[in-house]
C-alpha cells in the first residue's frame, strides 16, 4: 500500500492544491488513482500527457495532477481535446467528463468525436446526477429517480452510454465501476493504450447529491449497491434476459481496429505532398 | 514539396481568398470551422490548401462552438490557429472567446458579417456585429477587433491579426463585411521575406521557474506548447500566476487588470487608421470596411465641390482608436459616421467626441451597400 501511495504522490500537485474539493464517499479520487497507476504502469512521461476536463466535480480533477492540464468550459472538453490531438498526435490526450458534461450539454461533440474515431482516451464519470451544481437531473439519471429538478421522479429515459458510443463509431468501449477497482485498473490501462476513440464509462457514487435522496443511507450503501448490481459482461450475456433485472454489465463492449482520424489525416497529407 | 516563393506575385482573388493567403503567410497551420454564409469561401480555401502545407491541419467540426474549442486546443498545442464564421455562428462562439481571453490563448476569428439579428439576411452586407465583437462574451475583458477595406487589405489585416494575437496572447477578431469578402480584385501576395511575422514568446527559464501567467514588464507571459516540458494548468476560472484557481481579491484584481493592461499599454502599436484628406477637414467621415471605400470617393467628390471633407478609415475598431479620432476632431465642425447598422460605431465616436462637435449618423440596415452618393448628399447638407 505504501508503495502505491508513493506512486500517486509522485503525480499529484500535493504541495499546491490540497486539500481537495471532493465529498466523503465520492468515487472521483478512485478513478484518478486508477488513472495514475495506469499512466505509471505504462511508463508514459508526464510531459506527454494532456488531461482535459469540462466543468463540474469531474472538471476539478486535472488541477490536482502534475500533467499538462486543461479545465475547459462546460460540455466542450472534447472539442479542445480534438484540437490538441490533431495539432500534436504524439500527445496522450485524456479527457475526463461527468455524465452531464459529456452527454447532456456536450452530447453533440461526444457523438461526433466517437464518429471521427479520433485518438482520445475518454473517461465519463457517471454518477447519474449534476453533483457540483446542486443535484439536478442529468441525461443518465435513472427513470423514476429523485433529483432537485425531478422532485416527482425522473420522467425521461436515460442514455445507455456504451450502446450510444458503440453506435456512434468508437473503436473501444468499456464500462467499469469504482467498487471493482482491479477491473477498473485493467480497463483503464486498455483505455490509455488502444488507438482511436477509446471510451470508458465509470459508475461512481455521488452520495451527497444522488445517494442521500435515493434511499442510500450512506456512501457504503452506494458501494454495496455497485457491488451487487454490476457483473462481468460475459456472465451477464449468459444470463437469460428475464433474469437480468437491473444488473449492469461491466467490461469491454466494443473492440474495432479502424484507423484513427489523426492517422488517416496524416496519410492523406503524405499522399497530397507526394511523400 | 511546394517551394516557397521568393518574389511577390499577383493574383485575382476574393476577399475571402485573400484572408487565406494572409493567414498562410502569417504561419497559420490549423483551421477548425463550420460553414456559414457569407464566410464559407474562407473555409473551402483552407480545406484545399492546408493539407498540402508542411504541417497544416484542417478539420470541419460539428458546429461553431466545437470550431472555437478545437482552435483553442490547437493553439495550446503550439499552432497558429484560425476559424471563420458569420453572425449566428459568431454568437455561438462567444463563451469560448471569453475562455480564450481568460486563458490568454492566441487565436484569429474572422467574422464576415451578415444582416441580423438571428438568421437575418444570409448573404447581404451588414456591419451589425461591432459591439458583439467587443462585448459578446460575458464579463470584463480586453480584446482586439480589426477590419479591412478591400481585398488587398483582407490579406494585410489577416497577417496583422495573427501578429497581434501572438504578440499579446489574445483572441483577435477580424470583422469583415460581405462586400469586402465577396469582392474579387487583383492583389499582390508579398514574398514571405517582405513581411514581419511575430510568433508567441517562448519561455527560456527551466520549467520549475516558469509561471504561465506571470506579471512581466510587457504583461504578456511566454507560452510554451503543451508537451514541451512546462506542465501547468489552464482554466477559465480566475487564476493566480501559476494558473491555479483563486478567489483571493488581491490575486483576482491583479490577474484581470494585467489582462487589460497588456493590451492598453501598447495602444500605439495596435491602433491602425488610414487618413484621407483629413489634415485640414471641417467635415470628417469616420467609417470602416466597405463603407470606408464609398466614403473615400464621396470625400473626393465633396472636395471638388469645395467642401473640406476628410476620411478616417478605422482598421482597428477595438481598442477604439481614440487618439486618432481626437487628433482630427480639433478643426472639425461635423463628424459623419455612415455604417450598415443602427449606430454601433457612432456610439464610440460620440463617446470620444464628448460633445465637442456635431456627430451625424447615416445608417442603412436594408441589406444594401451605403453608396458614395448617399455619403456625399449627407456631406452637402453639412
Amino acid at each position: 500500500m505504501a508503495e502505491v501511495t508513493q506512486i500517486i504522490h509522485n503525480y499529484l500537485r500535493h504541495d499546491k492544491k490540497f486539500p481537495h474539493v471532493f465529498c466523503p464517499g465520492c468515487g472521483h479520487g478512485i478513478v484518478l488513482g486508477s488513472l495514475i497507476r495506469s499512466v505509471h504502469a505504462l511508463g508514459i512521461p508526464k510531459d506527454d500527457v494532456v488531461l482535459v476536463a469540462g466543468i463540474g466535480c469531474s472538471g476539478r480533477i486535472p488541477v490536482y495532477v502534475d500533467f499538462n492540464t486543461v479545465h475547459a468550459v462546460h460540455g466542450r472538453a472534447l472539442t479542445m481535446a480534438t484540437g490538441i490531438k490533431m495539432a500534436n498526435p504524439k500527445l496522450h490526450v485524456i479527457v475526463i467528463m461527468g455524465d452531464g458534461d459529456a452527454l447532456s450539454i456536450g452530447g453533440n461533440h461526444f457523438i461526433h468525436a466517437a464518429r471521427r474515431n479520433i485518438g482520445l482516451s475518454v473517461l465519463v464519470l457517471n454518477n447519474f446526477i449534476y453533483g457540483m451544481t446542486g443535484g439536478q437531473c442529468s441525461s443518465t439519471t435513472p427513470q423514476g429517480d429523485w433529483s432537485t429538478t425531478t422532485p416527482h421522479g425522473a420522467m425521461e429515459k436515460s442514455f445507455d452510454l456504451v450502446n450510444l458510443t458503440s453506435a456512434a463509431g468508437a473503436n473501444h468501449v468499456a464500462r467499469g465501476t469504482t467498487f471493482h477497482v482491479k477491473t477498473l485498473d485493467k480497463l483503464m490501462t486498455n483505455t490509455l493504450t488502444k488507438p482511436g476513440f477509446n471510451f470508458l464509462e465509470v459508475l461512481t457514487p455521488c452520495h451527497t447529491q444522488y445517494g442521500r435522496k435515493n434511499k442510500f443511507k450512506n456512501p457504503v450503501e452506494m458501494y454495496k449497491w455497485l457491488k451487487s448490481t454490476a457483473m462481468p459482461l460475459e456472465a451477464y450475456n449468459k444470463l437469460a434476459p428475464e433474469k437480468r433485472g437491473n444488473r449492469i454489465p461491466i467490461g469491454v463492449f466494443q473492440e474495432r481496429e479502424e484507423t484513427p482520424l489523426e492517422v488517416s489525416y496524416e496519410n492523406m497529407r503524405k499522399q497530397l505532398r507526394g511523400a | 514539396m511546394i517551394a516557397k516563393r521568393k518574389t511577390p506575385r499577383e493574383i485575382f482573388a476574393l476577399g475571402a481568398e485573400a484572408v487565406v493567403e494572409g493567414a498562410l503567410l502569417a504561419g497559420c497551420s490549423f483551421y477548425g470551422g463550420y460553414p456559414i454564409t457569407p464566410s464559407s469561401e474562407i473555409m473551402e480555401a483552407m480545406a484545399a490548401r492546408l493539407p498540402k502545407t508542411e504541417n497544416g491541419v484542417f478539420i470541419q467540426m460539428e458546429d461553431e462552438i466545437a470550431s472555437m474549442g478545437t482552435i483553442i486546443g490547437a493553439s495550446m498545442a503550439g499552432r497558429k490557429a484560425m476559424t471563420a464564421t458569420s453572425g449566428p455562428g459568431f454568437s455561438l462562439m462567444q463563451e469560448l472567446i471569453g475562455y480564450a481571453c481568460m486563458t490568454e490563448v492566441p487565436l484569429v476569428i474572422v467574422n464576415v458579417m451578415r444582416g441580423g439579428p438571428s438568421t437575418g439576411l444570409p448573404t447581404s452586407p451588414a456591419q451589425g456585429d461591432v459591439q458583439q465583437a467587443r462585448w459578446g462574451t460575458h464579463g470584463d475583458h480586453s480584446i482586439i477587433v480589426l477590419s479591412a477595406t478591400d481585398v488587398q487589405d483582407c490579406l494585410q489585416m489577416t497577417v496583422t491579426a495573427f501578429n497581434y494575437a501572438e504578440k499579446y496572447r489574445t483572441p483577435v477578431i477580424l470583422l469583415l463585411d460581405e462586400i469586402t469578402a465577396h469582392t474579387r480584385e487583383k492583389i499582390t501576395i508579398p514574398s514571405p521575406n517582405d513581411i514581419e511575422i511575430f510568433s508567441r514568446l517562448q519561455p527560456t527559464m527551466p520549467p520549475e521557474w516558469y509561471k504561465p501567467f506571470e506579471e512581466t514588464v510587457r504583461g504578456v507571459p511566454p507560452m510554451p506548447p503543451l508537451g514541451a516540458g512546462y506542465r501547468f494548468h489552464y482554466t477559465g476560472l480566475t487564476h493566480d500566476d501559476h494558473g491555479f484557481p483563486t478567489s483571493k481579491p488581491e490575486e483576482v484584481e491583479s490577474a484581470v487588470s494585467r489582462q487589460f493592461r497588456k493590451i492598453d499599454q501598447f495602444f500605439f502599436d495596435i491602433q491602425i487608421v488610414d487618413e484621407h484628406r483629413a489634415e485640414d477637414c471641417e467635415m470628417l467621415v469616420v467609417a470602416f470596411g466597405s463603407v470606408a471605400r464609398s466614403a473615400q470617393l464621396a470625400v473626393d467628390q465633396a472636395r471638388e465641390l469645395g467642401i473640406k471633407a476628410g476620411l478616417l478609415n478605422l482598421k482597428t475598431l477595438f481598442p477604439f482608436p481614440r487618439g486618432a479620432v481626437e487628433k482630427v476632431i480639433g478643426n472639425c465642425k461635423t463628424i459623419l459616421v455612415p455604417e450598415m447598422n443602427m449606430g454601433q460605431m457612432s456610439r464610440e465616436v460620440k463617446r470620444v467626441n464628448d460633445g465637442r462637435c456635431k456627430v451625424k449618423t447615416l445608417n442603412r440596415i436594408d441589406g444594401h451597400i451605403i453608396t458614395p452618393k448617399q455619403i456625399l448628399d449627407s456631406l452637402r447638407k453639412g
